[in-house]
């Protein structure tokens, strides 16, 4: 794909912003701290990266999905975490309300997590519902004007730090699987909120992650997010989105693989010359970039297809992501396998690239779930 | 009240430099850059737009390759740009081009209380001739080498930094100001800014729009009426760019030897 002038523009934002704040000392910090960094999220909200697809009349900037594929994937190349950072208020924070928001919910949550003021986390999964998230347990009962929310959602990234949170829990366990579930925004700072340990993370590291625990947790009538029951549609449908971001994610992670053992590659001599002059070494830079090349094709394509409310977008989305997550992968371990020993040193770029490529075929369904849904709309597609 | 800031898209010299046969830039098989200086020189006059509300305008004068770059300064927050161009423009040297420049700024109209804003100079040709030129033939007083500006009413408090010193300047407006990479960090483009770059006004000014104007005289632009002629442009040797370490400890002596390491010297 060609990029029009805006989104060339963009990309060109993106990639000169990335380039030069997210810098050395930034990303060791984070890698050693483990914490979240105020100031950077500050500093992307300033130039609007967290509004990117949040619409205008809500104080977003009203881009496309492709504008925002390319805002992770360029936010990737340099540091994964960070892409999260300007990740969540586009995708699963501000999604679930964009797609099923009252107008006086969007107006009330997206302003300010358009601009950066709040952040806004999404809690689905739970220690017992994972790739199967229909089997939560987590449930909200109306108890007069108020919801009242019992139980634990697991891997909540951000959780810590979240303002709000759009929750989903059971409203009707007499019915089966995925039915009865609702979708809630929960204030994090009302009394029965509570956060479980930081994760110790292989990768991703800066952009904390822990359980959130709700025990008996009273919010307000009108926090109920669409309609009742219809929470489990509004989480798939806003994880087309999300796997749209994920998979530009790993585009993102391929992209600075391919560069960092390009590099080394024509730096490194042994045996008398460069190491990228061995035709073992320049077939796996070479099935690098094809991978990078044709992921980032399926991304931008997968974008397209969102931005026009395409019925092939479902399956577009879970593509671009299974591609993509498995070349980050690969291309991760043809980086360190061309760095060598060097590869496996914390000094080198390429140990915390095959640490955090390691993600992108885990979250927002893994390649697996991606292969079923995949699978599932071919067989329904092809008579 | 505005605030006119001009422009030049530069060849990036980071880049290689390719010259054409007849000694000078082949300007056209070289990626471009806005010039470093006039990057300063669109904050200042955003951050005086910021606090004081002036409307900018960016003036170019260049071919119409030059829109993209001039729409990127749209999405900093520029509120409109004014591209120069036309054929009879073409080759002009800094005497020439200041004398168009200073056309369309007064063709587009100045009041008492404006300012010009321009970059120090441009990397390619290095003269920074064009600001003051400009201000020359406009008849505005001029400050070179801005490293602060401060506003009181129509007045203007200039720090103007040389080599040895500053002086502390004041200036009435309307003038013309050049400004240097110390006075401030350019702002990048906003998304919402980039998103709406193109509705918002870019006017072409051609020879035909100036050529009524008094400083406009055939004899006195384009590269016949351009007074400089060039013998010979050519790249000079690359001195390597050295890395300082700052400190004196056993960090600093760690940060070394991993550096030495990471490019298997040691």
């Amino acid at each position: 794909m060609i990029l029009d002038k805006e989104h060339a523009m963009l990309q060109k934002l993106y990639r000169q912003f990335a380039e030069t704040e997210f810098t050395k000392e930034l990303l060791e910090e984070l890698e050693e701290t483990g914490e979240f960094n105020r100031e950077i999220h500050d500093k992307m909200a300033k130039y609007g990266f967290m509004g990117v697809k949040i619409p205008k009349q809500y104080g977003g900037a009203g881009g496309d999905y492709l504008a925002y594929a390319l805002l992770i994937e360029e936010f990737a190349r340099v540091s994964c975490v960070l892409s999260i950072y300007a990740n969540t208020s586009n995708s699963l924070g501000g999604g679930p309300l964009m797609l099923a928001g009252s107008e006086e919910q969007k107006k009330k949550y997206l302003p300010q997590v358009a601009d950066g003021s709040k952040i806004m986390g999404f809690a689905l999964t739970e220690p017992g519902a994972g790739s199967d998230a229909g089997g939560m347990t987590s449930t909200a009962v109306l108890d007069g004007d108020e919801w009242v929310l019992n139980g634990r959602k697991t891997f909540i990234s951000g959780a810590p730090f979240d303002d709000w949170i759009m929750v989903f829990a059971q409203t009707d366990p007499s019915q089966k699987g995925s039915r009865g579930i609702s979708l809630f925004i929960l204030d994090t700072k009302l009394p029965g909120v509570s956060f479980g340990a930081h994760e110790n993370k292989m990768g991703i590291i800066g952009y904390p992650t822990s359980d959130l625990i709700m025990e008996d947790v009273r919010i307000p009538k009108d926090c109920l997010v669409g309609e009742l029951n219809k929470g489990f549609s509004y989480a798939m449908k806003t994880l087309d989105g999300g796997r749209l971001g994920m998979a530009a994610q790993a585009v993102g992670v391929a992209q600075s693989c391919l560069e960092e053992a390009t590099k080394y590659a024509k730096e490194r001599k042994q045996f008398g010359r460069r190491i990228a002059d061995f035709q073992g070494i320049s077939f796996m830079l070479a099935d690098m970039a094809t991978d990078v090349e044709a992921a980032r094709q399926l991304v931008y394509h997968a974008a397209q297809l969102k931005d026009a409310n395409s019925p092939d977008a479902t399956l577009a989305c879970s593509i671009a992501k299974y591609f993509a997550a498995e070349a980050a992968n690969r291309c991760a371990y043809k980086a360190v396998q061309i760095h060598g020993g060097y590869g496996y040193i914390k000094e080198y770029k390429v140990e915390r690239l095959y640490r955090d490529a390691r993600i992108t075929s885990i979250y927002e369904g893994t390649s697996q779930v991606q292969q079923m849904v995949i699978a599932s709309n071919i067989l329904n597609k092809i008579k | 009240m505005k605030i006119f800031v001009t422009v030049k898209q530069v060849p990036d010299t980071s880049g290689k430099v390719a010259v054409k046969a007849d000694g000078t830039l082949d300007r056209a098989s070289m990626q471009t850059i806005t010039n470093p200086d006039d990057l300063n020189a669109v904050e200042a006059a955003l951050t005086l737009k910021d606090e004081y509300g002036y409307k900018v305008v960016a003036f170019c004068m260049g071919p119409p390759p030059a829109e993209p770059m001039l729409r990127e300064l749209i999405a900093m927050g520029v509120d409109e740009a004014v591209l120069i161009s036309g054929r009879e423009f073409g080759g002009s040297d800094t005497y020439a081009t200041s004398q168009i420049i200073a056309a369309a700024i007064d063709h587009y109209g100045i009041e008492e209380d404006d300012i010009i804003l321009a970059g120090r100079q441009a990397i390619d040709g290095d003269t920074a001739q064009v600001g003051p030129q400009i201000a020359e033939k406009l008849g505005l007083p001029q400050i070179t080498y801005a490293g602060d500006i401060k506003k009181e009413g129509n007045t203007l408090t200039v720090k103007r930094i040389l080599e040895d010193g500053y002086m502390m300047i004041k200036v009435q407006t309307p003038c013309m100001i050049t400004c240097i990479k110390e006075l401030n960090t350019p702002r990048y483009m906003t998304v919402s800014g980039v998103l709406g770059a193109w509705e918002k006004p870019l006017t072409i000014y051609d020879y035909p729009t100036l050529q009524d104007h008094p400083l406009i005289d055939k004899s006195t632009i384009g590269l016949k009426g351009s007074p400089t002629n060039i013998y010979k442009s050519f790249t000079p040797p690359q001195k390597g760019v050295g890395t300082m370490l700052k400190g004196d400890g056993k960090d600093t002596t760690n940060e070394l030897a991993s550096i030495l390491a990471a490019k298997h010297i040691i």
